[in-house]
């Protein structure tokens, strides 16, 4: 399974890496062509796989020390100068501890700092509820002037981390801890920011989903399939915001059926970004939001967490035919054979 | 390099014109940080009119020295001194905090031509100038950062850790300036939380602290000359200036309940006449 992680084509096997190495190796390959890549930590270089970076760029790496409010301030400090500062550390740490200076020092000054936020949702599971993190969606996209991109897999992480150079301005991109089975085979599709990527093809019920629920989705939809006769679209709405309300739409409009997964608080997540657009368009369809319920999470390894929160194939594949129980509606719109 | 006698009167007199139209400000804004402003006014003028490498007509020029004003909430100090500096008109500064105006009670990046930062909550001018710093020594650029802090503010814990930053990184590029007018909001700051010794401490985190009198024009020319001086190896200079809140009006002056003021026409009045008899 290879994976382009930069500009000279070198291909690393995405199934024995995390996402987040594949992230510094990536940053490394980039910064190679583009000097105005740095690259900022609070004592998480090791964490979020920056030693990638800092191995073949060791001055271009600045640690500030276990100092979250300080690294992101510096992070718009620098960003001042003229450079692109890539910010890592768990997103727990960003999206709260560093909140504030991210959305005054930068997303407010529209500074092009690129916050690449490890260990989201409960991929941390056996660390403890401090250090999950199932509330980054609803802070960072109620910021003005934020991007928010959560990859499915280390090869979109790939594309991500590359493709958010031509953002002007500021972008969260939220990964797990990155022992996550990869759900792309390769890097050969086409990944636009603020444009869904449709995984497989279906009738009955569209699931958007992003990060984690990828994979387990599609996982979800063969079984589907197979067992029960249901027939699902997986779209990865890798873009949290700007949401492509385009794939909304004609989700809405083909399956009539619309099931949200989210390894995060179905209150202000992903559920929440499509419901808005559901609603706003009138569209008529059978909703539900799946993910954390408003809850803090339990403790234990990220599988049994998955598992537990129904955030696997099988889970989701329940969550599916609770929703398939609903009627809905025949309308000119519908595509349903 | 001493400052001459006819450019220190200059300096003063600019100090002087800014207090009042500090005063002007308030009026036209229907309030403003007054004393905050007036205290470091000496400081931002002597920076602006002797000492920062800036061009009003060429605002984004990457040569340029930066400026930030940690303490936002003295806009009302800081954007006059950019009018005067001929970034825009002085006649703009009528609109301040009405409806669509660029001037508000803490400064905006983008709407204020001339301002690096947008500042305001309080605890994030250091780090931001921890990272200016870092980036122009990054990128081998001779700018320099002049980072205004107050004093209460310190009371942030963000700022400890840029100074420790600062430090570690041996910017010397960074100059650090705390005005230590010594009152906040609810209280002098010894009553509220108490920073002293603050000079140890500040000394104890790394730096050169140098201690002024910072309504005192000649002291701030001498710290400033010193703190621009400093090169590679040196420790990172930070002035600790002792300044007193409301400075110039007299019945403003160490009065904490003057950090604001709705300053009525009388008031102003009364005020700008305290102002007029500073001397220069």
């Amino acid at each position: 399974m290879a994976v382009n992680t930069g500009t000279n084509w070198t291909c690393y096997d995405s199934s024995t890496m995390t996402a987040r190495e594949i992230y510094g190796r990536t940053l490394a390959e980039m910064a190679k062509e583009d000097k105005r890549i740095v690259a900022l930590t609070a004592d998480l270089e090791k964490s979020t796989a920056l030693n990638k970076f800092s191995a073949v760029h060791p001055d271009r790496c600045f640690n500030v020390g276990i100092a979250e409010q300080n690294l992101f301030g510096a992070a718009a400090g620098m960003a001042a100068t003229g450079l692109v500062p890539f910010a890592s550390t768990f997103a727990i740490m960003a999206c709260l501890r560093g909140g504030e200076q991210i959305r005054t020092d930068i997303a407010y000054q529209k500074l092009p700092v690129k916050i690449i936020a490890t260990h989201a949702g409960i991929s941390f599971g056996h660390a403890g509820t401090t250090h999950h993190c199932t509330e980054d969606f609803a802070i960072m996209r109620s910021i003005a002037n934020m991007t928010v991109i959560c990859p499915a897999d280390g090869i979109e992480t790939s594309k991500v981390v590359r493709a958010c150079m031509d953002i002007d301005g500021p972008v969260y991109v939220r990964i797990g801890r990155g022992f996550e089975p990869p759900v792309y085979e390769n890097e050969d599709y086409e990944f636009q920011i603020g444009k869904a990527t449709t995984m497989c093809d279906g009738t009955d019920l569209t699931i958007i989903t992003c990060g984690i629920g990828v994979l387990q989705s599609v996982n979800a939809a063969k079984t589907l399939a197979e067992r029960d006769g249901i027939s699902v679209r997986v779209v990865n709405m890798h873009t949290i915001k700007p949401i492509d309300a385009d794939a909304i739409i004609y989700a809405a409009n083909k399956t009539k059926r619309i099931l949200t997964v989210e390894e995060h608080n179905v209150v202000g997540g992903l559920g929440d970004a499509v419901a808005s657009v559901i609603a706003e368009n009138q569209l008529k369809c059978a909703f539900k939001k799946h993910g954390i319920m408003d809850e803090f999470s339990v403790i234990g390894y990220a599988e049994d967490l998955y598992s537990y929160y129904k955030l696997d194939a099988n889970g989701i594949a329940d969550k599916v035919r609770e929703l398939m129980k609903i009627e809905v509606a025949e309308d000119e719109d519908w595509e349903d054979e | 390099m001493a400052i001459d006698t006819s450019k220190l009167k200059e300096l003063k007199q600019t100090a002087k014109d800014l207090r009042l139209t500090v005063i002007d400000v308030m009026k036209w804004s229907g309030g403003a940080h007054v004393g905050g402003s007036l205290s470091c006014m000496d400081i931002m003028t002597a920076l602006y009119f002797n000492y920062l490498k800036v061009d009003p007509k060429n605002p984004q020029w990457e040569g340029r020295d930066r400026f930030i004003l940690s303490k936002g909430h003295c806009a009302a100090g800081y954007i006059p001194v950019l009018a005067k500096k001929g970034y825009f008109p002085e006649e703009e500064l009528k609109s301040f905090n009405h409806f669509g105006s660029p001037f508000a009670m803490h400064p905006d990046k983008n709407k204020v031509v001339g301002c690096d930062a947008s500042a305001g909550s309080l605890g994030h001018g250091l780090p931001i100038a921890f990272g200016m710093g870092l980036g122009f020594k990054f990128q081998n650029m001779d700018n320099k950062v002049v980072v205004l802090t107050g004093d209460g503010e310190l009371q942030e814990g963000s700022n400890w850790e840029a100074f420790m930053a600062i430090n570690h990184y041996k910017l010397t590029n960074v100059i650090t300036i705390v005005d230590r007018n010594g009152c906040q909001i609810d209280g002098t700051t010894e009553q509220v939380m108490a920073l002293e010794p603050l000079n140890e401490k500040l000394a104890a985190f790394g730096f050169d602290v140098i201690e002024i009198d910072g309504n005192d024009m000649q002291q701030v020319c001498d710290a400033l000359d010193k703190a621009w001086a400093k090169k590679e190896g040196d420790k990172p200079a930070l002035i600790l200036a002792k300044t007193i809140k409301g400075k110039g009006v007299d019945f403003m002056e160490n009065q904490v309940p003057y950090h604001y003021c709705s300053g009525d026409t009388e008031v102003c009045e009364k005020a700008k006449a305290s102002i007029m008899n500073m001397e220069v």
